[in-house]
Protein backbone atom coordinates (compact mmCIF):
# COMPACT_ATOMS: atom_id res chain seq x y z
CA UNK A 1 0.00 0.00 0.00
CA UNK A 2 2.38 2.63 -1.25
CA UNK A 3 -0.56 4.99 -1.57
CA UNK A 4 -1.42 4.94 2.12
CA UNK A 5 2.22 5.12 3.19
CA UNK A 6 2.85 8.15 0.96
CA UNK A 7 -0.35 9.80 2.10
CA UNK A 8 0.74 9.21 5.71
CA UNK A 9 4.08 10.91 5.03
CA UNK A 10 2.54 13.95 3.36
CA UNK A 11 -0.12 14.17 6.05
CA UNK A 12 2.58 14.21 8.72
CA UNK A 13 4.45 16.98 6.92
CA UNK A 14 1.27 19.02 6.68
CA UNK A 15 0.46 18.51 10.37
CA UNK A 16 3.96 19.61 11.33
CA UNK A 17 3.62 22.70 9.17
CA UNK A 18 0.22 23.72 10.48
CA UNK A 19 0.74 22.77 14.14
CA UNK A 20 2.51 26.09 14.53
CA UNK A 21 -0.81 27.87 14.02
CA UNK A 22 -3.26 26.21 16.43
CA UNK A 23 -5.64 29.20 16.37
CA UNK A 24 -6.28 28.44 12.70
CA UNK A 25 -8.20 25.37 13.83
CA UNK A 26 -10.89 27.49 15.48
CA UNK A 27 -11.05 29.88 12.54
CA UNK A 28 -11.54 27.02 10.09
CA UNK A 29 -14.01 25.28 12.38
CA UNK A 30 -16.08 28.48 12.56
CA UNK A 31 -15.98 28.85 8.77
CA UNK A 32 -17.13 25.29 8.13
CA UNK A 33 -19.72 25.29 10.90
CA UNK A 34 -21.28 28.49 9.54
CA UNK A 35 -21.43 27.05 6.04
CA UNK A 36 -23.04 23.89 7.34
CA UNK A 37 -25.52 25.88 9.44
CA UNK A 38 -26.50 27.87 6.35
CA UNK A 39 -27.01 24.69 4.34
CA UNK A 40 -29.19 23.11 7.02
CA UNK A 41 -31.15 26.32 7.60
CA UNK A 42 -31.82 26.43 3.86
CA UNK A 43 -33.21 22.89 4.04
CA UNK A 44 -35.39 23.79 7.03
CA UNK A 45 -36.75 26.76 5.10
CA UNK A 46 -37.66 24.60 2.12
CA UNK A 47 -39.25 21.81 4.12
CA UNK A 48 -41.37 24.34 5.98
CA UNK A 49 -43.24 24.67 2.68
CA UNK A 50 -43.21 21.17 1.24
CA UNK A 51 -42.96 17.56 2.39
CA UNK A 52 -40.58 16.42 -0.36
CA UNK A 53 -38.30 18.17 -2.85
CA UNK A 54 -38.38 16.43 -6.20
CA UNK A 55 -39.27 13.21 -4.36
CA UNK A 56 -36.52 13.59 -1.71
CA UNK A 57 -37.58 13.47 1.95
CA UNK A 58 -35.90 15.87 4.45
CA UNK A 59 -33.64 13.22 6.00
CA UNK A 60 -32.58 12.06 2.54
CA UNK A 61 -31.60 15.60 1.58
CA UNK A 62 -29.82 15.81 4.94
CA UNK A 63 -27.78 12.78 3.90
CA UNK A 64 -27.08 14.54 0.59
CA UNK A 65 -25.73 17.58 2.46
CA UNK A 66 -23.56 15.21 4.48
CA UNK A 67 -22.17 13.67 1.29
CA UNK A 68 -21.67 17.18 -0.13
CA UNK A 69 -19.48 18.15 2.84
CA UNK A 70 -17.70 14.81 2.95
CA UNK A 71 -16.75 14.80 -0.73
CA UNK A 72 -16.04 18.53 -0.74
CA UNK A 73 -13.79 17.99 2.27
CA UNK A 74 -11.86 15.21 0.53
CA UNK A 75 -11.45 17.33 -2.61
CA UNK A 76 -10.19 20.24 -0.49
CA UNK A 77 -8.02 17.96 1.66
CA UNK A 78 -5.85 16.44 -0.99
CA UNK A 79 -7.14 16.68 -4.58
CA UNK A 80 -7.49 20.42 -5.07
CA UNK A 81 -4.28 21.55 -3.30
CA UNK A 82 -2.24 18.90 -5.10
CA UNK A 83 -3.60 19.79 -8.51
CA UNK A 84 -3.13 23.51 -7.90
CA UNK A 85 0.46 22.89 -6.97
CA UNK A 86 0.85 20.76 -10.08
CA UNK A 87 -0.23 23.55 -12.44
CA UNK A 88 2.04 25.90 -10.51
CA UNK A 89 5.10 23.67 -10.81
CA UNK A 90 4.47 23.02 -14.50
CA UNK A 91 4.50 26.77 -14.98
CA UNK A 92 7.68 27.48 -13.03
CA UNK A 93 9.45 24.26 -13.94
CA UNK A 94 9.91 22.82 -10.43
CA UNK A 95 8.12 19.66 -11.55
CA UNK A 96 11.57 18.50 -12.69
CA UNK A 97 12.46 17.56 -9.09
CA UNK A 98 9.33 15.49 -8.71
CA UNK A 99 9.83 13.59 -11.93
CA UNK A 100 13.32 12.65 -10.82
CA UNK A 101 12.01 10.88 -7.71
CA UNK A 102 11.86 7.07 -7.72
CA UNK A 103 8.11 6.96 -7.21
CA UNK A 104 5.21 7.06 -9.63
CA UNK A 105 4.90 10.72 -10.58
CA UNK A 106 1.12 10.68 -10.82
CA UNK A 107 0.87 9.25 -7.32
CA UNK A 108 3.26 11.88 -6.00
CA UNK A 109 1.52 14.90 -7.49
CA UNK A 110 -1.82 13.55 -6.33
CA UNK A 111 -0.76 13.39 -2.69
CA UNK A 112 2.01 15.93 -2.23
CA UNK A 113 -0.12 18.66 -0.73
CA UNK A 114 -2.49 17.99 2.17
CA UNK A 115 -4.68 20.79 3.52
CA UNK A 116 -5.34 19.25 6.94
CA UNK A 117 -7.94 21.79 8.03
CA UNK A 118 -10.30 20.30 5.46
CA UNK A 119 -10.52 17.28 7.75
CA UNK A 120 -13.00 19.48 9.63
CA UNK A 121 -15.33 19.39 6.62
CA UNK A 122 -14.86 15.64 6.33
CA UNK A 123 -15.73 15.27 10.02
CA UNK A 124 -18.77 17.55 9.83
CA UNK A 125 -19.95 15.71 6.73
CA UNK A 126 -19.69 12.39 8.55
CA UNK A 127 -21.64 13.75 11.53
CA UNK A 128 -24.45 15.06 9.32
CA UNK A 129 -24.45 11.80 7.42
CA UNK A 130 -24.64 9.85 10.69
CA UNK A 131 -27.55 11.89 12.00
CA UNK A 132 -29.40 11.59 8.69
CA UNK A 133 -28.80 7.83 8.66
CA UNK A 134 -30.12 7.47 12.20
CA UNK A 135 -33.25 9.32 11.09
CA UNK A 136 -33.60 7.16 8.01
CA UNK A 137 -33.37 4.22 10.40
CA UNK A 138 -34.26 0.78 9.15
CA UNK A 139 -34.66 1.86 5.57
CA UNK A 140 -30.89 1.59 5.17
CA UNK A 141 -29.99 -2.09 4.90
CA UNK A 142 -26.69 -3.80 4.26
CA UNK A 143 -27.25 -3.69 0.50
CA UNK A 144 -27.82 0.05 0.56
CA UNK A 145 -24.76 0.64 2.73
CA UNK A 146 -22.61 -1.41 0.36
CA UNK A 147 -24.05 0.41 -2.65
CA UNK A 148 -23.35 3.72 -0.90
CA UNK A 149 -19.72 2.81 -0.23
CA UNK A 150 -19.26 1.64 -3.83
CA UNK A 151 -20.91 4.78 -5.22
CA UNK A 152 -18.84 7.02 -2.97
CA UNK A 153 -15.58 5.39 -4.07
CA UNK A 154 -16.59 5.49 -7.73
CA UNK A 155 -17.65 9.13 -7.38
CA UNK A 156 -14.37 9.97 -5.68
CA UNK A 157 -12.39 8.31 -8.47
CA UNK A 158 -14.41 10.22 -11.09
CA UNK A 159 -13.83 13.57 -9.39
CA UNK A 160 -10.13 12.81 -8.93
CA UNK A 161 -9.71 11.78 -12.57
CA UNK A 162 -11.59 14.86 -13.69
CA UNK A 163 -9.30 17.14 -11.67
CA UNK A 164 -6.20 15.32 -12.90
CA UNK A 165 -7.29 15.74 -16.53
CA UNK A 166 -7.90 19.46 -15.99
CA UNK A 167 -4.61 19.96 -14.19
CA UNK A 168 -2.69 17.87 -16.72
CA UNK A 169 -3.87 20.16 -19.50
CA UNK A 170 -1.46 22.66 -17.91
CA UNK A 171 1.33 20.85 -19.81
CA UNK A 172 -0.09 22.38 -22.97
CA UNK A 173 -2.09 25.38 -21.80
CA UNK A 174 0.21 26.45 -18.92
CA UNK A 175 -2.30 28.75 -17.23
CA UNK A 176 -5.27 26.69 -16.09
CA UNK A 177 -5.88 27.95 -12.52
CA UNK A 178 -9.04 29.61 -13.76
CA UNK A 179 -10.50 26.33 -14.99
CA UNK A 180 -9.86 24.78 -11.59
CA UNK A 181 -11.68 27.62 -9.85
CA UNK A 182 -14.70 27.09 -12.08
CA UNK A 183 -15.10 23.56 -10.71
CA UNK A 184 -15.28 24.99 -7.22
CA UNK A 185 -18.10 27.36 -8.12
CA UNK A 186 -20.05 24.70 -10.01
CA UNK A 187 -19.61 22.18 -7.18
CA UNK A 188 -22.08 24.24 -5.14
CA UNK A 189 -24.88 23.10 -7.45
CA UNK A 190 -24.35 19.61 -6.01
CA UNK A 191 -25.93 20.58 -2.71
CA UNK A 192 -29.23 19.72 -4.35
CA UNK A 193 -30.11 16.48 -6.13
CA UNK A 194 -29.30 16.96 -9.81
CA UNK A 195 -32.64 15.42 -10.72
CA UNK A 196 -34.41 18.71 -9.93
CA UNK A 197 -32.42 20.63 -12.55
CA UNK A 198 -33.63 21.00 -16.14
CA UNK A 199 -32.15 18.53 -18.66
CA UNK A 200 -29.35 20.67 -20.12
CA UNK A 201 -28.07 21.62 -16.66
CA UNK A 202 -28.35 18.03 -15.41
CA UNK A 203 -26.28 16.87 -18.38
CA UNK A 204 -23.66 19.51 -17.63
CA UNK A 205 -23.54 18.57 -13.95
CA UNK A 206 -23.19 14.89 -14.86
CA UNK A 207 -20.69 14.81 -17.71
CA UNK A 208 -19.06 18.26 -18.05
CA UNK A 209 -18.48 18.70 -14.31
CA UNK A 210 -19.17 15.34 -12.62
CA UNK A 211 -21.01 16.73 -9.60
CA UNK A 212 -23.86 14.25 -10.06
CA UNK A 213 -21.57 11.22 -9.74
CA UNK A 214 -19.74 12.66 -6.75
CA UNK A 215 -22.75 13.64 -4.63
CA UNK A 216 -26.19 12.74 -5.96
CA UNK A 217 -25.45 9.11 -6.85
CA UNK A 218 -24.00 8.13 -3.42
CA UNK A 219 -26.86 9.93 -1.66
CA UNK A 220 -29.33 8.11 -3.91
CA UNK A 221 -27.78 4.83 -2.80
CA UNK A 222 -28.51 5.68 0.83
CA UNK A 223 -32.05 6.68 0.03
CA UNK A 224 -32.45 3.28 -1.63
CA UNK A 225 -33.40 4.71 -4.99
CA UNK A 226 -30.28 3.71 -6.87
CA UNK A 227 -30.77 1.05 -9.52
CA UNK A 228 -28.05 -1.50 -10.16
CA UNK A 229 -27.73 -0.21 -13.70
CA UNK A 230 -26.86 3.31 -12.52
CA UNK A 231 -24.38 1.93 -9.99
CA UNK A 232 -22.70 -0.28 -12.58
CA UNK A 233 -22.69 2.60 -15.06
CA UNK A 234 -21.05 4.84 -12.45
CA UNK A 235 -18.41 2.24 -11.66
CA UNK A 236 -17.75 1.72 -15.38
CA UNK A 237 -17.45 5.44 -15.96
CA UNK A 238 -15.04 5.69 -13.02
CA UNK A 239 -12.76 3.00 -14.47
CA UNK A 240 -12.94 4.57 -17.91
CA UNK A 241 -12.20 8.09 -16.71
CA UNK A 242 -9.38 6.92 -14.45
CA UNK A 243 -7.77 5.11 -17.39
CA UNK A 244 -8.18 8.16 -19.60
CA UNK A 245 -6.67 10.41 -16.92
CA UNK A 246 -3.72 8.03 -16.56
CA UNK A 247 -3.06 8.01 -20.33
CA UNK A 248 -3.44 11.77 -20.51
CA UNK A 249 -1.00 12.19 -17.62
CA UNK A 250 1.57 10.00 -19.41
CA UNK A 251 1.14 12.07 -22.58
CA UNK A 252 1.52 15.25 -20.53
CA UNK A 253 4.76 14.05 -18.94
CA UNK A 254 6.15 13.18 -22.36
CA UNK A 255 5.20 16.62 -23.63
CA UNK A 256 6.74 18.38 -20.63
CA UNK A 257 10.06 19.92 -21.54
CA UNK A 258 11.26 21.00 -18.09
CA UNK A 259 12.57 24.27 -16.77
CA UNK A 260 15.94 24.46 -18.46
CA UNK A 261 15.09 23.58 -22.04
CA UNK B 1 -16.51 68.58 -7.84
CA UNK B 2 -15.06 68.73 -11.31
CA UNK B 3 -11.87 67.20 -10.01
CA UNK B 4 -13.85 64.28 -8.63
CA UNK B 5 -15.72 63.79 -11.92
CA UNK B 6 -12.39 63.70 -13.77
CA UNK B 7 -11.11 61.18 -11.28
CA UNK B 8 -14.09 58.90 -11.82
CA UNK B 9 -13.81 59.16 -15.60
CA UNK B 10 -10.13 58.30 -15.55
CA UNK B 11 -10.58 55.43 -13.07
CA UNK B 12 -13.41 54.07 -15.19
CA UNK B 13 -11.23 54.07 -18.29
CA UNK B 14 -8.28 52.32 -16.67
CA UNK B 15 -10.68 50.01 -14.84
CA UNK B 16 -12.34 48.83 -18.04
CA UNK B 17 -8.97 48.41 -19.74
CA UNK B 18 -7.61 46.26 -16.89
CA UNK B 19 -10.81 44.20 -16.57
CA UNK B 20 -10.55 43.30 -20.24
CA UNK B 21 -7.08 41.91 -19.58
CA UNK B 22 -8.39 39.45 -16.99
CA UNK B 23 -10.99 37.69 -19.11
CA UNK B 24 -10.56 34.39 -17.27
CA UNK B 25 -11.49 35.98 -13.96
CA UNK B 26 -14.48 37.52 -15.73
CA UNK B 27 -15.77 34.13 -16.82
CA UNK B 28 -15.36 32.65 -13.33
CA UNK B 29 -17.18 35.56 -11.80
CA UNK B 30 -19.96 35.29 -14.35
CA UNK B 31 -20.50 31.57 -13.78
CA UNK B 32 -20.73 32.10 -10.02
CA UNK B 33 -23.14 35.02 -10.21
CA UNK B 34 -25.44 33.28 -12.69
CA UNK B 35 -25.32 29.83 -11.14
CA UNK B 36 -26.36 30.83 -7.63
CA UNK B 37 -29.67 32.50 -8.51
CA UNK B 38 -30.24 29.74 -11.07
CA UNK B 39 -29.96 27.08 -8.35
CA UNK B 40 -32.45 28.85 -6.09
CA UNK B 41 -34.75 29.46 -9.05
CA UNK B 42 -34.85 25.72 -9.75
CA UNK B 43 -35.19 24.73 -6.09
CA UNK B 44 -38.05 27.12 -5.35
CA UNK B 45 -39.89 26.37 -8.61
CA UNK B 46 -39.73 22.70 -7.63
CA UNK B 47 -41.03 23.51 -4.15
CA UNK B 48 -43.90 25.61 -5.45
CA UNK B 49 -44.95 22.86 -7.84
CA UNK B 50 -44.96 20.20 -5.14
CA UNK B 51 -46.68 22.54 -2.68
CA UNK B 52 -49.67 22.81 -4.99
CA UNK B 53 -48.83 25.80 -7.19
CA UNK B 54 -47.63 28.65 -5.01
CA UNK B 55 -45.30 29.31 -2.08
CA UNK B 56 -45.47 32.64 -0.27
CA UNK B 57 -47.49 34.05 -3.18
CA UNK B 58 -45.03 32.89 -5.85
CA UNK B 59 -45.78 30.36 -8.58
CA UNK B 60 -42.98 28.57 -10.44
CA UNK B 61 -43.00 31.24 -13.16
CA UNK B 62 -43.07 34.00 -10.52
CA UNK B 63 -39.94 32.50 -8.97
CA UNK B 64 -38.33 32.51 -12.41
CA UNK B 65 -39.11 36.23 -12.78
CA UNK B 66 -37.95 36.92 -9.22
CA UNK B 67 -34.58 35.22 -9.57
CA UNK B 68 -33.81 36.54 -13.06
CA UNK B 69 -34.44 40.11 -11.87
CA UNK B 70 -32.51 39.34 -8.67
CA UNK B 71 -29.55 38.20 -10.75
CA UNK B 72 -29.54 41.55 -12.55
CA UNK B 73 -29.97 43.57 -9.35
CA UNK B 74 -27.28 41.57 -7.58
CA UNK B 75 -24.97 42.14 -10.52
CA UNK B 76 -25.64 45.88 -10.30
CA UNK B 77 -25.02 46.18 -6.55
CA UNK B 78 -22.40 43.46 -6.05
CA UNK B 79 -19.05 44.39 -4.47
CA UNK B 80 -15.89 42.47 -3.64
CA UNK B 81 -14.17 45.10 -1.48
CA UNK B 82 -13.98 42.73 1.51
CA UNK B 83 -11.66 40.39 -0.31
CA UNK B 84 -9.71 43.26 -1.82
CA UNK B 85 -9.15 44.94 1.55
CA UNK B 86 -7.89 41.76 3.14
CA UNK B 87 -5.20 41.57 0.45
CA UNK B 88 -4.38 45.30 0.58
CA UNK B 89 -3.77 45.39 4.29
CA UNK B 90 -1.95 42.09 4.54
CA UNK B 91 0.37 42.88 1.66
CA UNK B 92 0.78 46.51 2.59
CA UNK B 93 -0.19 47.82 -0.84
CA UNK B 94 -2.56 50.18 0.89
CA UNK B 95 0.28 52.46 1.93
CA UNK B 96 0.45 54.07 -1.51
CA UNK B 97 -3.33 54.52 -1.71
CA UNK B 98 -3.29 56.39 1.57
CA UNK B 99 -1.04 59.05 0.10
CA UNK B 100 -3.60 60.03 -2.56
CA UNK B 101 -5.23 63.38 -1.91
CA UNK B 102 -8.76 61.92 -2.24
CA UNK B 103 -10.63 59.41 -0.12
CA UNK B 104 -9.79 55.88 -1.40
CA UNK B 105 -13.48 54.93 -1.53
CA UNK B 106 -13.85 56.92 -4.77
CA UNK B 107 -11.32 54.81 -6.61
CA UNK B 108 -13.09 51.68 -5.34
CA UNK B 109 -16.51 52.85 -6.50
CA UNK B 110 -15.12 53.74 -9.92
CA UNK B 111 -13.39 50.36 -10.22
CA UNK B 112 -16.61 48.59 -9.24
CA UNK B 113 -18.60 50.52 -11.83
CA UNK B 114 -16.06 49.77 -14.55
CA UNK B 115 -16.37 46.03 -13.92
CA UNK B 116 -20.11 46.37 -14.33
CA UNK B 117 -19.71 48.13 -17.65
CA UNK B 118 -17.62 45.20 -18.86
CA UNK B 119 -19.91 42.51 -17.42
CA UNK B 120 -23.22 44.01 -18.44
CA UNK B 121 -23.50 42.45 -21.93
CA UNK B 122 -22.72 38.99 -20.56
CA UNK B 123 -25.16 39.21 -17.68
CA UNK B 124 -27.86 40.58 -19.98
CA UNK B 125 -27.28 37.64 -22.33
CA UNK B 126 -27.48 35.20 -19.39
CA UNK B 127 -30.73 36.80 -18.24
CA UNK B 128 -32.20 36.55 -21.76
CA UNK B 129 -31.15 32.91 -21.95
CA UNK B 130 -32.73 32.07 -18.60
CA UNK B 131 -35.89 33.95 -19.60
CA UNK B 132 -36.15 31.84 -22.75
CA UNK B 133 -35.81 28.63 -20.72
CA UNK B 134 -37.95 29.34 -17.65
CA UNK B 135 -40.73 31.58 -19.09
CA UNK B 136 -40.84 34.10 -16.22
CA UNK B 137 -44.16 35.75 -15.38
CA UNK B 138 -42.94 39.30 -15.85
CA UNK B 139 -45.23 42.22 -16.59
CA UNK B 140 -43.44 45.53 -16.33
CA UNK B 141 -45.35 48.76 -15.78
CA UNK B 142 -43.93 52.18 -16.54
CA UNK B 143 -44.30 53.36 -12.93
CA UNK B 144 -42.54 50.27 -11.61
CA UNK B 145 -39.61 50.82 -13.98
CA UNK B 146 -39.47 54.53 -13.13
CA UNK B 147 -39.42 53.78 -9.40
CA UNK B 148 -36.96 50.91 -9.88
CA UNK B 149 -34.14 53.09 -11.18
CA UNK B 150 -33.71 55.32 -8.10
CA UNK B 151 -34.25 52.28 -5.87
CA UNK B 152 -31.39 50.52 -7.67
CA UNK B 153 -29.08 53.51 -7.34
CA UNK B 154 -29.83 53.77 -3.61
CA UNK B 155 -29.38 50.01 -3.26
CA UNK B 156 -25.96 50.23 -4.92
CA UNK B 157 -24.82 53.08 -2.68
CA UNK B 158 -26.07 51.47 0.54
CA UNK B 159 -24.52 48.11 -0.32
CA UNK B 160 -21.23 49.68 -1.28
CA UNK B 161 -20.97 51.75 1.90
CA UNK B 162 -22.01 48.85 4.16
CA UNK B 163 -19.60 46.45 2.46
CA UNK B 164 -16.83 49.00 2.63
CA UNK B 165 -17.40 49.45 6.36
CA UNK B 166 -17.34 45.68 6.91
CA UNK B 167 -14.17 45.51 4.81
CA UNK B 168 -12.46 47.92 7.21
CA UNK B 169 -12.45 45.01 9.67
CA UNK B 170 -9.25 44.00 7.90
CA UNK B 171 -7.53 46.85 9.74
CA UNK B 172 -8.39 45.28 13.08
CA UNK B 173 -7.82 41.56 12.59
CA UNK B 174 -5.95 39.33 10.18
CA UNK B 175 -8.74 36.77 10.35
CA UNK B 176 -11.25 38.54 8.17
CA UNK B 177 -12.49 35.32 6.61
CA UNK B 178 -14.81 34.73 9.60
CA UNK B 179 -16.20 38.28 9.31
CA UNK B 180 -16.67 37.82 5.56
CA UNK B 181 -18.41 34.49 6.07
CA UNK B 182 -20.86 35.93 8.60
CA UNK B 183 -21.52 38.91 6.35
CA UNK B 184 -22.05 36.61 3.37
CA UNK B 185 -24.59 34.55 5.31
CA UNK B 186 -26.44 37.63 6.54
CA UNK B 187 -26.73 38.80 2.93
CA UNK B 188 -27.83 35.34 1.81
CA UNK B 189 -30.66 35.06 4.32
CA UNK B 190 -31.83 38.64 4.82
CA UNK B 191 -31.47 40.15 1.34
CA UNK B 192 -33.96 37.91 -0.42
CA UNK B 193 -31.32 35.72 -2.07
CA UNK B 194 -32.06 32.40 -0.42
CA UNK B 195 -35.80 33.02 -0.81
CA UNK B 196 -38.14 35.96 -1.39
CA UNK B 197 -38.92 37.71 1.89
CA UNK B 198 -42.54 36.56 1.96
CA UNK B 199 -41.36 32.94 1.98
CA UNK B 200 -39.28 33.41 5.14
CA UNK B 201 -40.76 32.79 8.61
CA UNK B 202 -42.26 35.90 10.20
CA UNK B 203 -39.42 36.63 12.72
CA UNK B 204 -36.81 36.54 9.95
CA UNK B 205 -38.93 38.95 7.89
CA UNK B 206 -38.92 41.42 10.78
CA UNK B 207 -35.13 41.15 11.18
CA UNK B 208 -34.71 41.59 7.40
CA UNK B 209 -36.69 44.83 7.52
CA UNK B 210 -34.34 46.29 10.11
CA UNK B 211 -31.06 45.17 8.55
CA UNK B 212 -29.73 46.94 5.42
CA UNK B 213 -29.42 43.86 3.19
CA UNK B 214 -33.01 43.60 2.01
CA UNK B 215 -32.86 47.21 0.86
CA UNK B 216 -29.83 46.49 -1.30
CA UNK B 217 -31.27 43.53 -3.24
CA UNK B 218 -34.76 42.31 -2.38
CA UNK B 219 -36.50 45.68 -2.35
CA UNK B 220 -35.64 46.76 -5.92
CA UNK B 221 -36.52 43.27 -7.18
CA UNK B 222 -39.96 43.21 -5.55
CA UNK B 223 -40.51 46.79 -6.67
CA UNK B 224 -39.86 46.00 -10.32
CA UNK B 225 -42.06 42.89 -10.17
CA UNK B 226 -44.93 45.06 -8.91
CA UNK B 227 -45.27 43.12 -5.65
CA UNK B 228 -45.27 46.17 -3.38
CA UNK B 229 -48.10 48.57 -2.61
CA UNK B 230 -47.41 52.31 -3.14
CA UNK B 231 -47.23 52.67 0.65
CA UNK B 232 -44.61 49.93 0.90
CA UNK B 233 -42.62 51.51 -1.91
CA UNK B 234 -42.53 54.89 -0.14
CA UNK B 235 -41.57 53.27 3.18
CA UNK B 236 -38.86 51.38 1.33
CA UNK B 237 -37.40 54.54 -0.16
CA UNK B 238 -37.46 56.09 3.31
CA UNK B 239 -35.56 53.16 4.83
CA UNK B 240 -33.08 53.17 1.94
CA UNK B 241 -32.44 56.88 2.51
CA UNK B 242 -32.04 56.33 6.25
CA UNK B 243 -29.57 53.51 5.66
CA UNK B 244 -27.66 55.62 3.16
CA UNK B 245 -27.23 58.32 5.78
CA UNK B 246 -26.35 55.85 8.51
CA UNK B 247 -23.88 54.00 6.28
CA UNK B 248 -22.22 57.24 5.18
CA UNK B 249 -21.70 58.24 8.81
CA UNK B 250 -20.53 54.73 9.63
CA UNK B 251 -17.93 54.80 6.86
CA UNK B 252 -16.69 58.17 8.09
CA UNK B 253 -16.19 57.11 11.69
CA UNK B 254 -14.99 53.59 10.98
CA UNK B 255 -12.50 54.92 8.42
CA UNK B 256 -10.98 57.45 10.82
CA UNK B 257 -10.70 54.91 13.60
CA UNK B 258 -9.26 52.25 11.29
CA UNK B 259 -6.64 54.34 9.56
CA UNK B 260 -5.16 55.28 12.92
CA UNK B 261 -4.44 51.60 13.51
CA UNK B 262 -2.72 51.06 10.21
CA UNK B 263 0.99 50.46 10.24
CA UNK B 264 2.70 49.00 7.22
CA UNK B 265 5.84 46.96 7.56
CA UNK B 266 8.78 49.28 7.19
CA UNK B 267 6.83 52.30 8.33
Amino acid sequence: MRLLRLFGVFLRVSVMGEAAYPANFLAHLLDSALELAAALAGLALIFAHTATLGGWRPEELGALVGVYFLVGGIIGLVIQPGMEQLTESVRDGTLDFTLAKPEDSQLLVSLWRVEIWKLIDVGLGLVVLGVALARLGQRVGVAQAAAFAAALIAGGVIVYSFWLILATSAFWLVRVENILVIFQSVYEAGRWPVSIYPGWLRFGLTFLVPVAFAITVPAQALAGRLTWRVLLGTAGFAVLLFGAARLFWRAGIRHYSGASS
Amino acid sequence: MKGLADLYLQQLKTGVASMLQYRGALVIWLIGNVLEPLIYLVVWSTVSRSAGGTVGGYSARDFAAYYIVLMLVNQATFTWVMYEFDYRIREGTFSADLLHPVHPIHADIAENLSSKVVNLPFVAAAAAGLAAIFHPALKLTLTAVAAFIPALVLAFLVRFLVDWTVALGAFWTVRVSAINQIHYMAVLFFSGQIAPLTVLPRPLQVVATVLPFRWTIGFPVELLLGRLTPGQVLTGFGIQAAWLLAAALLVRFAWRASVKRYSAVGA
